[in-house]
């Protein structure tokens, strides 16, 4: 940030400048439903009802206020919004009907867009792996995806990973919900072609979203 | 009963609480023709309800008083109780309105002596506590009541008791053949004056009210603190009769919120404000009151008996709402939620909670004319021709002091429409 910004002819000071809601303007027009965030009123009902409790960095709700104060590193680099498990308790409870579950995954994705998300995030991880695998064909293929998942941290702890899911693997074979042989060939919808064109023109109506400027 | 006399000068309006005698006073003593229409079988409305009133702690006789006072000494104003409006046709200075008596079975001789009371055995959940207590099926409803005459619930008609109440009665005042009437009424005027209700706490699903015994709403805390209540003015927790002695209050309870009522009910932080100062008459200094609250909101004034109440070290505040409420196996209440001040979780026990209920207009639960006009939450503005319009709490939240400076403003509104029709007539 500058540490004089102008309009005008007019000259405003640093003091001034962080209470000009840069940031929330950012969010507003970068992040999926980013709009909603200033009708937050900070009641504390998201971040009391959130299962994950106590384990995480900032509930929604400090999230939100942290948005307000112009706290844009601490927010975009944080592991928070990674966190979110999309329970949705959240969303049936807040007073004000904020799409907060929305939010936390559009915090997460811009992020992700501006290279700030934390390296080392499981979530990321599963969303990175998710995304590659699912827009290869345009359906995902859960044994490759499964077996990506636990293989990423090595051979060992792969390994160890399957044994544990055996029993589960088995049972899901059973019951005909596992197909061991898509790890091999794996099927595809039918247009696959059209599901690329689709994706090309999202990232093209993307990448005509207002440049990020800050 | 006979129909009482009314013209297209006669005003008329629907709701005996402080805002609708308030209303009917004004226009009366200003030389117009009233019929108050109460569907309970007293005037008073809910204040007649409360322990004390804030901002002075008075109780609420006085104010009441001074209206019935005022209401014995004017022949302007008609009374009709266990009334109700069925329905109403017609426009401004021009309206038939339909309304429904129902059979109190108990006539005008009644010197409320008590003996019928005394010799029926039935009970039924006393309305006047929130149903916290019973009350016996021939019975005053309370002792501000006015009309000062005992009545007969439905229920026991047909049975024995009825027979027993009606022998009691030494002067003859319980007629058990009296119908349901209709009457049908001209009137130039209408004020709804039909206050509030609280939010029916259940819905509010995590505070668990309903399921767990010691989480209570604030109207039912009123009753508890009064003497004349269910507990005789003891803090009493439903569960186990024992004394409260660690309060909670939250604060907007199903206000301020979309998926409930989506306005500040605007009373509720003043009504909690002024029940710490109850538990802090009850207990002393080992009283502990904890106020949970989004914004406290004591406007004008009323802010002065915030900072009162601020001062006092049995009183504490938390920036919070609180998420969800579970109950320990003594049961306690436990409020779990992450305070705003920091963003701390808690999960603190308390011996009782009070919801601090929202106000929600009455009129949601009554079929009014299709020409009235109402807010988004259901508060009556009125008809677009002026003709009709809403009083008191009936249209805003609104305390005491203000309803009654809203029911005042619409007596004048009423008057004019009076004045106006009698000059086009002339
Ligand atoms: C917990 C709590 C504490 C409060 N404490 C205070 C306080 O300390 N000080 C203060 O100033 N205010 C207080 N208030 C607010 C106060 O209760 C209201 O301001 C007051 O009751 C408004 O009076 P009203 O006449 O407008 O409505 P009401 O008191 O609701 O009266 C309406 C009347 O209309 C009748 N009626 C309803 N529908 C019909 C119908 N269809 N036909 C005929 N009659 C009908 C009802 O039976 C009732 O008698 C408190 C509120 C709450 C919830
Ligand atoms: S529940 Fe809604 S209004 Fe309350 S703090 Fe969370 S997002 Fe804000
Ligand atoms: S949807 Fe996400 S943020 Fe909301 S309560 Fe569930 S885990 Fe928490
Ligand atoms: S109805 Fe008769 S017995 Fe009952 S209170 Fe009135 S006068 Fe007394
Ligand atoms: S008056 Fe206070 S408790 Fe009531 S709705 Fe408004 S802010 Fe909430």
């Amino acid at each position: 940030m500058h540490a004089l910004r102008t309009t005008g002819h007019q000259t405003i000071p640093a003091v001034a400048a962080r209470y000009r809601n840069n940031f929330l303007k950012e969010v507003e027009a970068h992040v999926e439903d980013g709009e909603w965030v200033k009708m937050c009123m900070q009641c504390g009902v998201c971040a009391g009802s959130c299962p994950l409790g106590a384990h995480w960095e900032h509930p929604p709700q400090e999230l939100f206020m942290m948005i307000r104060a112009g706290k844009r590193a601490e927010v975009l680099t944080s592991d928070a919004m990674w966190m979110c498990t999309s329970c949705y308790n959240c969303v049936v409870r807040c007073p004000r009907k904020l799409p907060i579950t929305q939010i936390m995954h559009g915090i997460a994705s811009y992020a992700q867009e501006l290279g700030l998300a934390p390296e080392v995030q499981p979530t990321r991880d599963f969303s990175i792996q998710f995304w590659k695998n699912c827009t290869k064909t345009g359906r995902v293929n859960e044994m490759k995806l499964t077996v990506g998942l636990y293989f990423k941290d090595g051979l060992v702890a792969g390994i160890k990973q399957v044994m544990n899911m055996l029993p589960v693997a088995l049972g899901l074979m059973k019951a005909g919900r596992l197909n061991p042989f898509e790890l091999l060939r794996g099927h595809s919808p039918k247009d696959q072609k059209g599901i690329a064109a689709m994706l090309k023109r999202a990232r093209a109506i993307e990448a005509q979203r207002a440049p990020v400027t800050h | 009963m006979t129909a009482p006399i009314a013209t297209s000068q006669t005003i008329l309006v629907v709701g005996g609480g402080i805002s609708g005698m308030t209303a009917a006073l004004e226009a009366a003593e200003c030389g117009r023709d009233v019929v108050l229409v109460e569907r309970s079988p007293t005037l008073g409305g809910r204040t007649a309800l409360l322990y004390r009133y804030f901002p002075k702690m008075c109780h609420p006789t006085c104010g009441l008083e001074i209206n019935l006072r005022r209401l014995k000494a004017n022949r302007r104003v008609r009374v009709l109780t266990m009334t109700e409006v069925a329905g109403i046709t017609g426009r401004r200075g021009d309206y038939q309105a339909t309304l429904k008596i129902r059979p109190r079975y108990v006539n005008e001789t009644c010197t409320a002596c008590g003996d019928c009371s005394a010799a029926v055995s039935a009970e039924i959940p006393n309305p006047y506590n929130y149903g916290l207590d019973k009350i016996k099926a021939a019975h005053l409803p309370h002792v501000m009541a006015y009309p000062q005459r005992y009545l007969l619930d439905p229920s026991i008609i047909g049975t024995a008791d009825a027979d027993q109440a009606k022998a009691a009665c030494k002067v003859g005042a319980i007629d058990l053949e009296m119908q349901e009437e209709t009457v049908q009424l001209a009137v130039g005027a209408v004020l709804w004056a039909t206050g509030w209700r609280p939010y029916d706490a259940a819905k509010i699903q995590p505070y668990g009210y309903g399921r767990f015994p010691n989480v209570i709403t604030s109207v039912e805390f009123e009753r508890l603190a009064d003497p004349s209540g269910p507990t005789g003015g003891k803090l009493l927790r439903p569960s186990d009769g024992k004394e409260a002695k660690n309060i909670a209050f939250i604060q907007c309870a199903g206000s301020r919120d979309e998926n409930h009522l989506r306005h500040c009910s605007r009373i509720c932080c003043m009504a909690t404000l002024k029940q710490t100062q109850y538990v802090r008459e009850a207990l002393g200094d080992t009283a502990q009151s904890t106020v949970y609250y989004i914004d406290i909101r004591s406007i004008d004034r009323l802010e002065d008996f915030y900072q009162m109440v601020q001062r006092d070290a049995t009183v504490k505040f938390v920036k919070s709402k609180v998420a969800r409420i579970a109950q320990a196996d003594n049961g306690d209440p436990i409020l779990h939620g992450v305070d705003t001040e920091g963003y701390h979780r808690y999960a603190t026990a308390h011996d009782l909670v009070v919801l601090a209920i929202g106000m929600e207009p009455e009129s949601n639960a009554i079929a009014l004319p299709q020409d009235v006009i109402t807010d988004s939450s259901g508060f009556i503005e009125g008809s677009p021709d002026g003709g009709m319009c809403g009083a008191g709490s009936a249209s805003s939240p609104l305390d005491v002091n203000r309803s009654v400076q809203s029911a005042t403003g619409a007596a004048l509104r009423a008057i004019k429409v009076i004045y106006q029709t009698a000059s086009e007539e002339a």
